[in-house]
């Protein structure tokens, strides 16, 4: 059981920290926004993993309710992005 | 007897899948591949659907299950003649 | 033996969510990053499902792979098509920021190693579990949210309110999409009152089942898409007016109702025992409807340029497809 837990906070720090490295690095502004997304996907799969307690037994919720907001403020963050991004691209500076 | 049943249903999803997913990779063409994903991974859900409708022992798992499988036939059938029709178009343009 | 197998199942299932989001980011081609990263969050559904966390993987799969793909998608549109050799800045930047992300990751991994061997990690579950009666629903992340924790959904709610005026001020509605051909068109004409349906009854059963007003309302959002795609500029979202009413009921009912318990004595959002039932069930309706206005407004991208009306037909004069 703990080394499932294990496995998945891994993968989310390797998430984390690809995300970050795109997220400077990438030239378009998809391409950082996609990163930056990434990286909020690393640290739920953080949250989530730390949340797992066992094969049958019910989850913690708390981390659950947290990693539940922060989806919605993640995709909410993205599209302001975009709008800002096309309103950028549009005045002529990207 | 029934658990056999499932499991050989599953089994045989899965290798349905693994067969659209190969087709995905090797077909050489746009239309090609889309007959490999919408006909073989549709069979294949479909298969995995009614073996897990037998292992779930309710009925109203199953047609809920069912459901399922139709709104991914519908959706894939939908998504394939649009991809098709503007692949079309791109060519003839 | 059995748990050896999972094991294997998670370390399949970790490398392939590595190697999706390690793809989406690095591909030079935007489609092709975009298209990875919905698979990306599709796969991310999956291991919160794994994870023991239906209500999460009912959220990736609607939210984070549904609509922010199709945000992708849509910003794509828009962008010029063009595909550079390199994905990447190259030089000094970019020695520094893999040091950077290696020694962020190297010590993030360190803190959760020694979290992980911790011998008894402190958790507020228990204490979730031992008043979930008197929440006023059964479902403990539902409690989580709009209970234990409203004031945080109260103040992520403000967020969302804050980005879509945002959105509003700043970008201009992006053009509508041709009229449907038939099959797409029955399409939508089927699923889009399924969605309605769907919505309401997850709206329902987030008391006592996974699901809940986000849910809810990403599946309104989605059937606000599908109408956006089949050729309706306005994505069937009522009136200005009305939107600006129902933008604002998310964030202004969940206030009114925090006050208005103050009457009796409580303090600010402590509902009283025998109605927080009721309560969680009228905030979760307006949110429903605030997030999916939200996220309907978000994908069209802004309102329609003044004295212009965002009409299909325009839009492809120039594109050269005759239909």
């Amino acid at each position: 059981m703990l080394a499932t837990g294990l496995i998945y906070n891994m993968a989310g720090v390797a998430l984390f920290a690809l995300g970050l490295r795109a997220a400077v690095l990438h030239r378009a502004l998809l391409g950082r926004v996609l990163a930056i997304n990434v990286c909020g996907a690393g640290v739920f799969m953080v949250f989530v993993a730390l949340a797992y307690q066992g094969p049958g037994q019910v989850a913690d919720a708390v981390p659950h309710a947290l990693v539940l907001t922060g989806i919605v403020v993640a995709v909410s963050a993205t599209a302001l992005a975009l709008a800002l991004g096309r309103s950028l691209r549009e005045s002529g500076d990207e | 007897m029934i658990d056999f049943l499932s499991m050989l249903l599953i089994i045989i999803g899965v290798a349905f899948f693994a067969a659209g997913s190969i087709g995905l990779l090797r077909l050489p063409d746009l239309y090609t591949r889309l007959h490999a994903l919408t006909k073989a991974d549709n069979l294949g859900l479909g298969m995995i659907v009614i073996g897990l409708a037998l292992l779930s022992g309710s009925l109203v798992m199953a047609v809920k299950l069912i459901l399922v499988w139709i709104l991914v036939l519908a959706g894939g059938a939908a998504s394939a003649h649009l991809i098709a029709q503007q692949a079309l178009r791109r060519e003839r343009a | 033996m059995l748990a050896y197998l999972w094991n294997l199942l998670d370390l399949v299932l970790a490398s392939l969510v590595v190697a999706l989001g390690w793809a989406a980011v690095a591909s030079t081609d935007l489609r092709r990053g975009v298209v990875l990263f919905i698979a990306f969050g599709l796969l991310l559904a999956i291991i919160w499902a794994r994870l023991n966390a239906p209500d999460l993987a009912l959220a990736e799969a609607a939210i984070g792979a549904g609509l922010s793909g199709a945000l992708l998608l849509a910003a794509l549109r828009d962008e010029p098509a063009t595909v550079d050799d390199i994905a990447y800045k190259q030089g000094p930047v970019s020695w520094a920021t893999g040091l950077l992300s290696l020694v962020v990751g190297g010590a993030f991994a360190w803190a959760l190693l020694h979290a992980h061997s911790a011998a008894d990690p402190m958790r507020l579950a228990d204490q979730v579990s031992t008043h979930l009666e008197q929440s006023g629903v059964s479902n403990p992340v539902t409690a989580v949210l709009l209970n234990y924790r409203a004031y945080d959904t109260l103040l992520e709610l403000a967020v969302l309110l804050a980005a879509v005026l945002g959105i509003i001020a700043v970008g201009q509605a992006r053009p509508a999409y041709r009229p449907a051909g038939p099959l797409f068109g029955a399409l939508v004409g089927w699923l889009v009152p399924l969605l309605i349906v769907t919505g309401g009854y997850l709206l329902w059963v987030g008391a006592h089942a996974p699901g809940g007003a986000f849910q809810a309302g990403a599946l309104l959002a989605g059937a606000a898409v599908m109408l956006r795609l089949g050729g309706n500029p306005g994505a069937g979202l009522p009136s200005a007016v009305t939107q600006r009413w129902l933008l604002v009921s998310g964030v202004g009912v969940f206030i009114a109702v925090g006050l208005i318990v103050t009457v009796d004595g409580h303090a600010f959002l402590q509902y009283p025992h025998n109605g927080s039932g009721m309560l969680i069930l009228l905030i979760e309706s307006a949110a429903t409807l605030a997030i999916a206005t939200t996220l309907a407004l978000a994908y069209i991208g802004g309102t329609a340029p003044v004295g212009q009306d965002v009409a299909p037909g325009e839009e492809f004069k120039n594109q050269g497809l005759s239909d």
